[in-house]
C-alpha cells in the first residue's frame, strides 16, 4: 500500500512531531502534534514525497474538547495515486496557525473558508478575507455554539439578517415512516405525530 | 364608421374592440423576463424556454440579461443575504412597469434553507406579484404564473395610467 509507505516516510522524517499513521477503511491519517510545524511537514510531503495535489483543507469544531479546532489537510499524490490525511489540533485561545499557501497555491481559498466559517486565522496568508459570508459579518457560523437560525445582523446595503424561523426544525428526517408527516416531524412536534398514527 | 358597416369588401375582417383591450393584448404577449437565476430553479426556467415547454408561446421568450430591457424579474432560487441587495439593485434598474415572480420555495419563503445565510423570502426586498410553489417548480407551473401575470396585465387600466403624469406605477407598488 503506497499511501502507508509514504506516511511512514513522512513520520520517519518528523518522528517527534508526527504520530503513528492510522488506517481507517483504507485511508491513512497522521496527526501532527505541533501546528506551528505544518509548513515544514507539508513542504517535505510535497517536495520529497510527491504529494503535489492539495485536495482540501477543512476545519472541525470539536466543541467541548480541548484543543478545540481540528484542521485537516487532504493530500494527494497524482504520480503515486496515494491519498494522505494530515490532522493537527489548534487551541481556541490561539486560533492561529501558519498558512501553507507558499507550499500549495490551492490552500488560499480553503484557508479563507476556514477563517470565514470557524474563525481560525492563518498566519502569512496573502489575502485572509471572508469568502462565503459578506464582508463585515461579525460571526463565524460553522462554530458549534452558533445557532443554525443565525443571529440578527444589520447589513447597511441590504435587508438586515434575522434569525430564520425553524418551524419545529432543524430539518430532520427519520427513515421508514409510511407517511411524510412521520418521516419529517418538523411541522408538528414528534409526540403529536406519533399519537395520531 | 357608417361606411365601414356597409362595406362588403372588408366585412368579416373587422373586429371592433376597445383600444385599451388591444393595447393590453399587445403588452401581455411581450412580457420580457429578467432571468434572476440564482440556483437550481434556473434550470427549470431554462427548460421553460426550451422547445418542449416553449415560453415563446406566451411571448415571454426574450430573456433580457440587462434589467433596462426587461419587464418581469423571475427570481429563480435561494436569495442569500449577500445577494439580496444585488437583486434589489437590479430590480431598481428595471423600467416601470415591472413585475416580480418568486419562482420556487426558496425565493418565496427561504424554502428548506432555514439558515443564517438565506433571506427568508425575496418579498422582504421586492414587491412580489406571483409566487410559484415547488422545489423546483415544473416549467408548467412557471407558465401558469406567467399566464396569471398576463391576466393581471390585461386588466390594467393602461390608458388612464398613460394620461397620468409621472411614472407608470402599478397600484400599491410605490417604493
Amino acid at each position: 500500500m503506497k499511501a502507508k509507505d509514504l506516511a511512514r516516510q513522512l513520520q520517519g522524517r518528523f518522528p517527534r512531531q508526527l504520530g503513528e499513521p492510522a488506517e481507517f477503511r483504507g485511508e491513512i491519517s497522521v496527526e501532527l502534534s505541533d501546528p506551528e510545524q505544518v509548513i515544514e511537514v507539508c513542504r517535505f510531503a510535497k517536495e520529497s514525497l510527491g504529494f503535489d495535489f492539495l485536495l482540501d483543507i477543512t476545519g472541525v469544531d470539536l466543541c467541548r474538547e480541548t484543543p478545540r479546532w481540528l484542521i485537516v489537510y487532504e493530500l494527494y499524490s497524482l504520480a503515486a495515486r496515494a491519498h494522505l490525511r494530515l490532522k493537527t489540533r489548534v487551541p481556541e485561545e490561539k486560533s492561529e496557525l501558519p498558512s501553507v499557501t507558499n507550499v500549495w497555491r490551492a490552500a488560499d481559498w480553503h484557508e479563507r473558508e476556514i477563517w470565514d466559517m470557524l474563525g481560525v486565522r492563518f498566519r502569512g496568508h496573502p489575502d485572509l478575507r471572508r469568502i462565503l459570508m459578506w464582508e463585515g459579518y461579525p460571526y463565524h457560523p460553522l462554530r458549534k455554539d452558533f445557532p443554525l437560525a443565525g443571529r440578527a445582523v444589520e447589513i447597511p446595503e441590504g435587508p438586515s439578517a434575522e434569525p430564520a424561523p425553524q418551524e419545529g426544525g432543524p430539518f430532520v428526517s427519520r427513515p421508514g415512516g409510511p407517511r411524510a408527516a412521520d418521516r419529517e416531524p418538523r411541522a408538528r412536534p414528534v409526540g403529536e405525530a406519533e399519537e395520531e398514527a | 364608421m357608417a361606411e365601414l358597416d356597409y362595406d362588403r369588401k372588408i366585412e368579416g375582417n373587422v373586429v371592433v374592440t376597445r383600444l385599451e383591450a388591444v393595447v393590453n393584448w399587445f403588452r401581455k404577449y411581450s412580457v420580457w423576463p429578467m432571468p434572476m437565476g440564482l440556483s437550481c430553479c434556473a434550470i427549470e426556467l431554462m427548460a421553460a424556454g426550451g422547445s418542449r415547454f416553449d415560453i415563446a408561446r406566451f411571448g415571454a421568450e426574450v430573456m433580457r440579461f440587462s434589467p433596462r430591457q426587461s419587464d418581469v424579474m423571475i427570481v429563480a432560487g435561494a436569495v442569500t443575504y449577500k445577494m439580496a441587495h444585488v437583486v434589489r439593485r437590479i430590480y431598481d434598474q428595471m423600467p416601470e412597469p415591472k413585475w416580480v415572480v418568486a419562482m420556487g420555495a426558496c425565493a418565496s419563503t427561504g424554502g428548506m434553507y432555514r439558515s443564517y445565510a438565506v433571506l427568508q423570502g425575496v418579498d422582504r426586498v421586492l414587491p412580489v406579484d406571483v409566487y410559484v410553489a415547488g422545489c423546483p417548480p415544473r416549467p408548467e407551473a412557471l407558465l401558469d404564473a406567467l399566464m396569471r401575470l398576463q391576466a393581471r396585465v390585461a386588466r390594467e387600466p393602461i390608458l388612464r395610467k398613460l394620461k397620468r403624469p409621472g411614472p407608470i406605477l402599478p397600484e400599491g407598488k410605490s417604493r
